[in-house]
């Protein structure tokens, strides 16, 4: 081991900011990050070994306890639930002889849930050894046992299990036509790289992340910093549930999204770039390597890029299961090496990103944008859509629907319209924007997708009538508490006060009052969480509760008080202890 | 001329760089604060400072201080929240004041008094959290971390060392100390750091010195955390 890392560390040139890349490579190694290497590899890095330590029990990925030789990780994203996750939950631990959350007792194999795997238009899915697998079936899980059984590498598999489609049904301004490679360099070249931030403003393009902060605004603010380096980030950390647009995005047009990346250099001069990759997306990694080393190999990545003087390069670095890396402060103490905490603001990124340059940070959709508006210009993009959010979006539709994939629709359109063309029938509700955005009721689907109406970074979840809100809202609140990095405290103690507040409501322990201590408590975390996440963590309870305040009180006792002390729960541990669950070992909570 | 801003209607002066809560502590104004030491560099974490500044929240320890900035501190619906996110801070860990030995001296305890905190309000979580009693002159329990990482930074920043860190992600978040065998006595700290004095609560203690001063004669007994904070912190930032 001693040997793998020194080599490993040597082959990334002792960069402190490199410790995730060490990491995976590790865990991969030994399925997990033994205390010798953690030493090892503070010593070699020279950080400290609690700056490892964090970053290790920070990450979903990464474990100081091993895992098993084929770590299968099961999608727990409520897409995948609509597809069947319980059932085919229930049929891997039959099949492969381990419960849901354990090692087995071999160390060949272990099971776990992660957070959604970007894989929700085939799902359910998950991942093994950090591959996806789509579409499972009990088919593929017998022939998975085989293979497992038979101790065959997950590298020499059939090919077969791991096919991701693309599955894109509707194209649009972005995905009707795809550029020449090089061809938006070019015409930022001819026009000048000046006037081609003023085609960019004219646009009206704003981020496809989600938050919509003007694009060409964001890249001027950048190129007027004083600095000796400036950075290019693009934010491939596609977590919030429900959306895959970018894992399209990047498996058919990778060089577009390189070419904005690489436009957005020549115009603001940076010369390095990075491509912040989802971990889940590792089956992407050496395919957009390839498309890195094509580019270079054609004189659009590299020293002169077409001929035009400027330099610029892009090192794609994978994330290890953290969704709130997707906010662009955390995504770069990521890159740093560190755990993914947003930063406090100001300063912003545009003027302190990484390693404190000045950085811009966009969406993957936003680049590939970018580089078409360079081709064609401001007005061809901004002639569609609405008068604040211009253009198109791209949403990644899945859920109750015959068509689940990819869309991209003009800003403007109606939910009905998409909903037509997607095959929803039956339809309960959407959530649209993902768990942070907002759901709507069967009442609503005159709004439209835009900025000004219901805004969405792509994730768009259609639910039929025979779907339970409840589940829905728990299923979303739980994935808060579980990605809430901690850093403050009304988001790190909220989201778990607000699981468990939900629970207590959903379990059927709610009595009078306890709705109102929801709602009251949703507000806090809303307004005093320190970013993103917490500010939104609440929005499935609140965006339900407006429109379903019934279905909340149905849950309720018709009690005045129920304690807040479960008994039942209190006798877990000595349940298990005494290896018992029978009736006996259960108390009711209170004389029915 | 000199910059100015409005706390809750109140002008007061500013130089260039100070942040909010700078400004207010200068002017003899308190605002509310846990993870703030006017030593260290701001940390925005507990969120007791929180204000409204042009309508916006902001953390008053981290967010610069600007000409002409409307800011509302002393006002029912921000102190309510401040309340509550000391609840937060009391239940997600154990504190049993009655028995601990910082009581009296805590500040965690004080900012309850001034925030007139009467309960715990929220579902308490009772953690399973360990005692490291290893080291001879100090001990860490654990149950009264709050994540401030004040001894982190006075650690790193006063002390030169990096004895302390938050390891960990959501609730899960825990302190951890820089040793192989993640234990305080095999750790470079000594009874003199800084970091080992800086715990605003009952988690990190000398050893030996409990109740040497008696309850009922600690700072908090007889003064409110504002004045105590006040007349120490602006002492510092002169």
């Amino acid at each position: 081991m001693q040997v793998f890392i020194q080599d490993l560390i040597k082959n990334n040139g002792y960069q402190a900011t490199d410790l995730l890349a060490v990491l995976r490579a590790v865990q991969a190694q030994y399925q997990h990050i033994p205390k010798a290497a953690i030493e090892q590899i503070a010593a070699l890095l020279c950080i400290s070994r609690t700056q490892v330590i964090g970053v290790i029990e920070f990450y979903s990925f990464f474990h100081l306890s091993p895992r098993g030789h084929y770590d299968l990780l099961i999608s727990d994203s409520i897409t995948d639930h609509l597809l069947g996750k319980h059932q085919i939950t229930a049929y891997i631990e039959q099949a492969l002889q381990v419960k849901l959350g354990e090692v087995r007792s071999d160390g060949l194999v272990s099971f776990d849930n992660t957070s959604c795997t970007g894989l929700c238009d085939q799902g359910p899915a998950a991942l093994i050894n950090g591959y996806a697998l789509p579409h499972l079936t009990p088919a593929k899980i017998d022939q998975i046992t085989g293979l497992i059984n038979q101790q065959i590498p997950v590298s020499a598999w059939p090919a077969d299990l791991f096919a991701v489609n693309d599955n894109v049904y509707q194209a649009g301004l972005l995905l009707s036509q795809t550029i020449q490679h090089g061809e938006a360099l070019h015409a930022g070249l001819e026009r000048g790289f000046k006037e081609t931030l003023k085609e960019l403003d004219i646009s009206g393009l704003r981020g496809r992340g989600g938050a919509g902060f003007k694009t060409a605004t964001k890249w001027q603010y950048c190129a007027e910093e004083t600095a000796d380096a400036r950075i290019v980030v693009c934010n491939a950390d596609e977590g919030e549930p429900g959306t895959f647009k970018d894992r399209v995005l990047l498996t058919t047009h990778a060089h577009q999204v390189f070419e904005g990346m690489t436009l957005c250099a020549a115009i603001i001069g940076a010369e390095q770039g990075f491509l912040y990759l989802r971990g889940e997306y590792l089956h992407l990694y050496a395919p957009l390597k390839a498309v890195l080393a094509e580019r270079k190999q054609a004189g659009l990545l590299g020293n002169n890029i077409i001929n035009a003087g400027f330099n610029f390069d892009i090192q794609i670095c994978l994330g290890a299961g953290a969704y709130i890396c997707g906010e662009e402060s955390a995504l770069i103490e990521s890159l740093e090496g560190k755990m993914g905490i947003p930063r406090n603001r100001p300063p912003y990124p545009v003027t302190h990103g990484y390693l404190g340059k000045p950085t811009v940070v966009n969406n993957v959709e936003t680049y590939m944008a970018a580089a078409k508006i360079a081709l064609n210009g401001g007005e061809w993009f901004a002639n569609v859509g609405t008068d604040k959010s211009k253009g198109t979006k791209i949403l990644s539709i899945c859920g109750d629907c015959a068509k689940p994939g990819i869309y991209e629709v003009d800003f403007g359109t109606s939910i009905q319209t998409i909903l037509d063309d997607c095959g929803a029938k039956d339809v309960l509700g959407i959530q649209i924007g993902g768990p942070s955005g907002t759901f709507i009721s069967n009442t609503e689907f005159a709004r439209k997708i835009a900025f000004e109406d219901l805004a969405t970074g792509g994730s768009f979840i259609i639910f039929n009538n025979s779907r339970n809100i409840l589940d829905i809202v728990n299923n979303f609140t739980h994935f808060f508490a579980h990605e809430s990095c901690g850093f403050c405290t009304p988001c790190r103690v909220g989201t778990s006060l607000l699981k468990n507040q939900l629970d207590k409501i959903v379990n059927g322990h709610g009595s009078a009052g306890d709705v109102v201590a929801l709602e009251e408590l949703c507000q806090l975390v809303k307004t005093q969480s320190h970013c993103g996440l917490g500010q939104t963590a609440a929005n499935p309870i609140l965006t339900t509760l407006e429109r379903y305040p019934e279905l909340y009180q149905a849950q309720l006792k018709k009690i005045s008080y129920e304690p807040g002390f479960d008994l039942d729960a209190a006798l877990e541990t000595a349940r298990q202890m005494a290896n018992r669950n029978d009736a006996a070992a259960h108390l009711s909570q209170l004389e029915d | 001329m000199t910059k100015t801003l409005t706390i809750d209607g109140v002008t007061i002066p500013f130089e260039d760089g100070q942040t909010i809560i700078q400004a207010a502590t200068a002017a003899g104004i308190y605002i509310p604060h846990l993870c703030h030491n006017p030593e260290f560099t701001p940390h925005g974490s507990c969120k007791l400072c929180t204000v409204k500044v042009n309508g916006r929240n902001c953390s008053a320890c981290t967010f610069p201080a600007m000409d002409g900035q409307e800011v509302i501190n002393n006002a029912k619906d921000l102190n309510a929240d401040r309340q509550k996110i000391t609840q937060m801070l009391f239940v997600e860990g154990n504190h049993f004041c009655p028995s601990c030995e910082k009581t009296g001296n805590c500040q965690l305890q004080a900012v309850a008094y001034h925030l007139n905190m009467l309960d715990d309000h929220f579902p308490l979580f009772y953690p399973h959290r360990e005692l490291d009693a290893s080291h001879e002159e100090i001990l860490i329990d654990h149950n009264r971390c709050i994540f401030c990482t004040l001894c982190v930074r006075a650690s790193h920043e006063q002390d030169g060392k990096d004895v302390f860190a938050i390891s960990g992600r959501g609730i899960n978040k825990h302190l951890i100390v820089n040793s192989e065998t993640g234990l305080l006595k095999d750790t470079d700290i000594s009874a003199s750091d800084k970091a080992a004095h800086i715990c605003p609560t009952g988690a990190i203690l000398i050893k030996h010195t409990a109740y040497q001063v008696p309850i009922g004669k600690r700072i908090y007994d007889h003064q409110q955390i504002d004045q105590v904070t006040l007349n120490s912190e602006s002492e510092h930032d002169k």
